[in-house]
């Protein structure tokens, strides 16, 4: 059964902006599944649509089964949000936050699981603090405690590691995981593809609101299977139309280390590695160090998304 | 049309009452103090001095309109502030991803901003009770006007605030729409004081009924029948209910 059944679901906003584009995705009961895809691509706002705060223009949604825009109140009772914006109040604590969501969500204040949630999302130093006291960090683990307080089957999370250090995520995703393991759906969106490869088990890339691709995370990664040339160098390097056509055949990628040529199929062997790390090295010199990889997440993301931008 | 989650309803209710009471400042001790400034300007410099047409002292008559003005202004304050408050902090999205219907939404803001408009009516009273006879003369015609106002004005604020992008939009509506309402509803002078032209802009002045009838319910004096007012008054609330109803169920200003 699918936790989520989006069929053809279409956003125009008042402005004329079209931010979904008959959108269908199927996302499986008790899956992790990741949701990509660039700055603007429409991910907000399909959540937003999903969180009932955005209205959709056209097409469907089913959640368990149950249609989402006409059977709303069931629905809601089902799903937890995290937005994308921080929002706070400021009257409040966060262990008073945690009782009125759970109220508005038609549930008795549960505080042996509302303690459990601030103390997983590390807030328990804080609970007696005002909200306006409160990090930034602080407050967006706040509004995750928000959207598990009625303890929903199915998650849907914004980019909630954004501003959150690397070893607070690393927690956060633990304990997602945990969730997961015990039958809770979780739909997520994040700018760390390494962490979304690492945890999902579905992954949905989508781009000026068009799906690109939606598929079991191995069946991507499988079917893929480029290998990637990647060469560190201590400068700092630049193309120009000029490099030639020697090297944009690998489709070069520059970042702060080197540069990452695209190998193609591995299949195609040896041949291609020389002819790649020869055309890098004519352009930019040899090498401080250099390796084949295969092909990861982040890879496949750049190549679904980059070619019609470019 | 439904009430499927009347606890969801009743948590809102109460958030919305501990609002007010977590700010004792703005809604105890600001009409206790106030209460007292009118006692001292109104009542000593004005002495014992009638109101023309009616036979009553100037500090007698103005007691219970003051009272009603304010109860008007806190329930719109209410409404008004918790809405525009949510959506600046982004906590608005709250509302609208509970499964609340518009319905309960519109209940639970509107009984908080009566809650609100009552105590300060009662500390208001209280504080003038020991210098000026407050006589509940007509009890039932006292609480049908107040409720009733306070509805209206709560209901004012909500639509106020589902309108509104900012606190200065907010601002521009309390000093430019409310302020001037409420003054003008008959608050400090008897309509008979006016002239004939202001007398017609007055009865245009919705407010001016509900001010004159609530004091009517004090003192038994008034410009206009509370008794004939009572059905127009019923509906004007209802409709300001269902037209805050009708605003929150299709997400006016509230979802893109
Ligand atoms: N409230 C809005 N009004 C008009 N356009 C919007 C609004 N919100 C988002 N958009 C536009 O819709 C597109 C998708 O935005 P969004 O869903 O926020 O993308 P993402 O979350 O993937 O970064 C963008 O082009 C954005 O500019
Ligand atoms: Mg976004």
């Amino acid at each position: 059964m699918s936790a989520l059944e989006i069929r053809d679901l279409n956003k125009i906003y008042g402005n004329g902006n079209r931010a979904l584009h008959d959108v269908s995705l199927s996302v499986p009961k008790g899956s992790f599944f990741a949701l990509l895809g660039p700055n603007g691509a429409g991910k907000s706002t399909l959540i937003n649509i999903l969180a009932d705060t955005v209205r959709p223009s056209s097409g469907s949604v089913h959640l368990l089964e149950h249609n989402l825009f006409t059977e709303r109140a069931w629905c809601k009772r089902r799903i937890g949000v995290v937005p994308q914006e921080v929002a706070f109040d400021p009257f409040f604590t966060p262990r008073e936050v945690l009782a009125f969501t759970a109220g508005l969500f038609g549930c008795k204040a549960d505080y042996g699981w509302i303690d459990e949630l601030l103390q997983r999302l590390e807030l328990s130093a804080h609970v007696g603090k005002n909200t306006r006291q409160l990090s930034g960090g602080m407050r967006r683990r706040l509004l995750v405690a928000q959207a598990l307080v009625h303890k929903p089957e199915l998650v849907i999370l914004d980019e909630p590691t954004a501003g959150v250090d690397v070893e607070l995520r690393r927690r956060l995703w633990e304990f997602m995981r945990e969730l997961n393991a015990a039958g809770t759906t979780i739909l997520l969106t994040t700018h760390y593809l390494d962490e979304a490869e690492e945890l999902c088990d579905h992954v949905a890339i989508i781009d000026q609101g068009t799906v690109v691709t939606a598929q079991p995370m191995r069946d991507l990664m499988q079917a893929v299977a480029s290998s990637y040339l990647w060469m560190h160098y201590d400068k700092k390097l630049s193309l120009s139309d000029a490099d030639g056509l020697a090297l944009a055949a690998f489709k070069p990628r520059l970042n702060d280390e080197g540069v990452c040529l695209e190998l193609g199929k591995q299949s195609d062997g040896q041949s291609t590695f020389h002819i790649a790390y020869e055309a890098a090295v004519s352009r930019f010199g040899p090498p401080l160090d250099a390796g084949v990889r295969s092909e990861d997440l982040e890879d496949v993301f750049l190549r679904l998304t980059q070619k019609d931008s470019q | 049309m439904k009430l499927t989650n009347p606890r969801g309803a009743w948590t809102l209710f109460l958030r919305e009452v501990r609002r007010f009471l977590k700010v004792k400042m703005q809604t105890i001790v600001t009409p206790a103090l106030t209460a007292m400034l009118y006692l001292l300007i109104f009542r000593y410099a004005m002495g014992e001095r009638q109101v023309p047409g009616l036979e009553v002292d100037y500090f007698t008559f103005l007691v219970p309109g003051l009272a009603m003005m304010a109860m008007m202004q806190n329930a719109f304050a209410n409404t008004s502030s918790s809405m525009i408050m949510g959506k600046v902090m982004g906590m608005h999205i709250y509302l609208l991803m509970a499964p609340l219907s518009a319905l309960e939404v519109v209940l639970a803001f509107l009984a908080a901003a009566v809650v609100r408009a009552v105590v300060v009516a009662v500390v208001f009273l209280a504080v003038l009770s020991p210098f000026v006879d407050v006589n509940l003369l007509h009890p039932g015609i006292i609480l049908l006007y107040g409720v009733c106002a306070s509805i209206m004005m709560g209901g004012l604020g909500l639509i106020a605030g589902m309108w509104a992008k900012d606190f200065d939009n907010i601002a521009m509506i309390t000093n430019f729409v409310i302020l001037p309402l409420t003054f003008l509803s008959g608050v400090f002078y008897s309509v008979k004081q006016l002239p004939e032209f202001w007398q017609q802009v007055n009865n245009a002045n919705p407010f001016f009924y509900l001010t004159d009838g609530f004091r009517y319910g004090f003192l038994g004096i008034g410009d206009t029948d509370p008794y004939a007012s009572i059905a127009i008054v019923l509906f004007a609330t209802i409709l300001t209910m269902c037209t805050c109803w009708y605003l929150w169920a299709i997400g006016w200003r509230m979802k893109e």
